[in-house]
């Protein structure tokens, strides 16, 4: 049975049913990490909120999302709030909005800890400490004691990311995790991430737009566009061998390093015929 | 040999905050020739935006001086500094914060040549309208586009009403402060094709400050890497990528993330 099956999963806005997401079907195994790329508004993060239950009142869900065999669609809020953080959590693009700016950091991961397994704050503390020297964070003592606004964008991104592992889910949901930091940052918050998976053999559903970053951390991509998934297959295959326009211009415009200085680089609709999409 | 476009000498700026004395810049040494392409890398902290607010006079160093066009612009009062108004235009990060939400497109566009310090330095005949359309065609968007408000347009859109109304005033250089760091990648290249046929064209200076190497390695053929408020490595681009002399701009070519073809078990 596989971890996560979404199929045929429609969402629609307000009264004017606008369309965010038609007919999207797929699944993640124990394990598994799949990456979503797109761009903005192709209804990638809408995909995330759906799995984790946290859509806006005003959506209209169609088809189905099963976890570990349960369907999540339609359950009432403390059903799903037993789920979220425990057996999927989700990290967060920008981390000074996802982190709560008026409680201190270790208290935030522990709350995680003390809510889903019931800890005391004794050996919760210890926990967190341990989790956040395993994101990498060299002082691990003085995060957990710091307001979110004492530390770097990169020391929260790996808060958050502590705060999504410390319950050991069984998916972790990634939604743009590093564009909000530096490259050198970024490359450290993906090592980590990397690490963290593989440590504690976690599924992860990774959103991003950037594919040399999707190509770090996954084996799978799934490719995006307009609330429809238009292409599937291994990195490999969909770097090598793209098959949609639309993944065959993301892959051409994300190398900029193929192009020399100063030439014109390829975009999106170089690869569809007529120029327009 | 002639006088440079820009030069900085010994350019410091410290702020204070709570009691504390932090120094964003901390001895900046720059020289700019008309025509030239300088890229400013770094990490965030660097001083890389600090620099360039400088250098647009829109803040004022603590130490050393800015001279633009042989003008030393760090000891000039605003309402003297109205040719580096004209002559010097930015764009920002973020089209979203960086368009007033309740201007038309055209108003925001014009806006340059409306102010009291530009239009002085500007012919007395400029015609807003005409002027208007050429730059909505130079960045590619429909003429219609004038009246409708930022909300309506994308982020790659905004980001060219954003060059639009920077080049409105037809200025010799234009600073872009990570120009595309808040663009999808898919839209990325078209901004990038964008800056790089314009400044072609308009002979333009240009200044990009970036975090993203590739990015700046495409647009410049000047680098300055930038660590803690000091130029760490100066030079061409294409000798600085093909052989980094400091670990810390060796460390930052590192990081770029690659596309990884072969998957993540031959890394």
């Amino acid at each position: 049975m596989s971890l996560l099956e979404v199929s045929d999963l429609g969402i629609e806005f307000g009264r004017r049913r606008v369309r965010a997401l038609d007919g999207v079907s797929f699944t993640i195994e124990p394990g598994q990490r799949l990456g979503l790329i797109g761009e903005s508004g192709s209804g990638k993060t809408v995909t995330a909120l759906a799995i984790m239950g946290l859509l806006p009142p005003n959506a209209v869900v169609s088809g189905s999302v099963r976890l570990g065999g349960d369907e999540l669609l339609g359950l009432n809020e403390t059903e799903l709030a037993k789920r979220r953080g425990n057996l999927v959590s989700m990290v967060f693009q920008e981390p000074m909005t996802a982190l709560d700016p008026t409680m201190r950091v270790g208290r935030q991961v522990a709350e995680v800890l003390r809510l889903h397994a019931g800890t005391e704050s004794g050996p919760a503390r210890e926990r967190v400490v341990a989790m956040l020297a395993e994101v990498g964070l060299d002082d691990p003592e003085r995060v957990a004691d710091s307001f979110p606004h004492q530390l770097s964008g990169g020391q929260r991104q790996r808060a958050i990311l502590a705060m999504a592992l410390i319950n050991s889910p069984d998916l972790v949901i990634c939604d743009e995790p590093t564009t909000a930091l530096d490259v050198t940052v970024q490359a450290m918050v993906l090592q980590k991430l990397d690490e963290a998976l593989t440590s504690s053999g976690a599924a992860c559903l990774f959103i991003t737009h950037d594919l040399a970053v999707v190509s770090q951390v996954c084996d799978q991509v799934m490719v995006m566009l307009d609330g429809r998934i238009v292409e599937t297959g291994s990195v490999e295959k969909l770097f090598t061998n793209p098959e949609h326009p639309y993944t065959r211009g993301l892959v051409a415009t994300a190398r900029l390093d193929q192009v020399a200085p100063g030439q014109r680089l390829p975009v999106v609709e170089d690869f569809y015929s007529g120029g327009r999409r | 040999m002639t006088e440079p476009l820009y030069r900085a000498e010994a350019l410091t700026r410290t702020f204070t905050t709570s009691g504390r004395v932090v120094p964003a810049l901390a001895g900046v040494d720059l020289e700019l020739a008309r025509g030239g392409r300088l890229g400013i890398v770094g990490e965030s902290g660097s001083g890389k935006s600090t620099l360039v607010r400088l250098l647009a006079g829109l803040d004022r160093p603590t130490g050393g001086k800015v001279w633009f066009e042989g003008r030393e612009i760090s000891a000039l009062p605003e309402r003297e500094l109205g040719f580096l108004r004209a002559s010097v235009q930015l764009v920002f990060q973020d089209p979203r914060s960086s368009l007033n939400p309740r201007m038309r497109v055209g108003q925001i566009i014009t806006e340059p040549l409306r102010s009291r310090l530009v239009r002085r330095q500007l012919p007395a005949d400029v015609d807003h309208q005409q002027r208007l359309a050429e730059v909505l065609a130079a960045v590619d968007l429909p003429p219609d586009a004038a009246d409708r408000y930022p909300h309506e347009f994308s982020g790659g859109q905004r980001q060219r009403i954003a060059i639009a109304r920077a080049l409105a005033p037809k200025p010799d250089v234009l600073i872009a402060d990570e120009p595309v760091s808040a663009l999808d990648v898919s839209v990325r290249a078209q901004v990038l094709n964008l800056l790089t046929d314009l400044v072609t064209s308009a002979g333009l200076t240009l200044i990009v400050v970036s975090h993203d190497l590739m990015v700046v390695r495409h647009l410049c053929d000047q680098l300055a890497v930038m660590r803690a408020g000091r130029i760490v490595e100066a030079g061409p681009t294409a000798s600085i990528y093909a052989d980094p002399q400091q670990d810390y701009t060796q460390a930052l070519l590192a990081a770029v993330p690659r596309i990884r073809s072969t998957g993540r078990d031959q890394s």
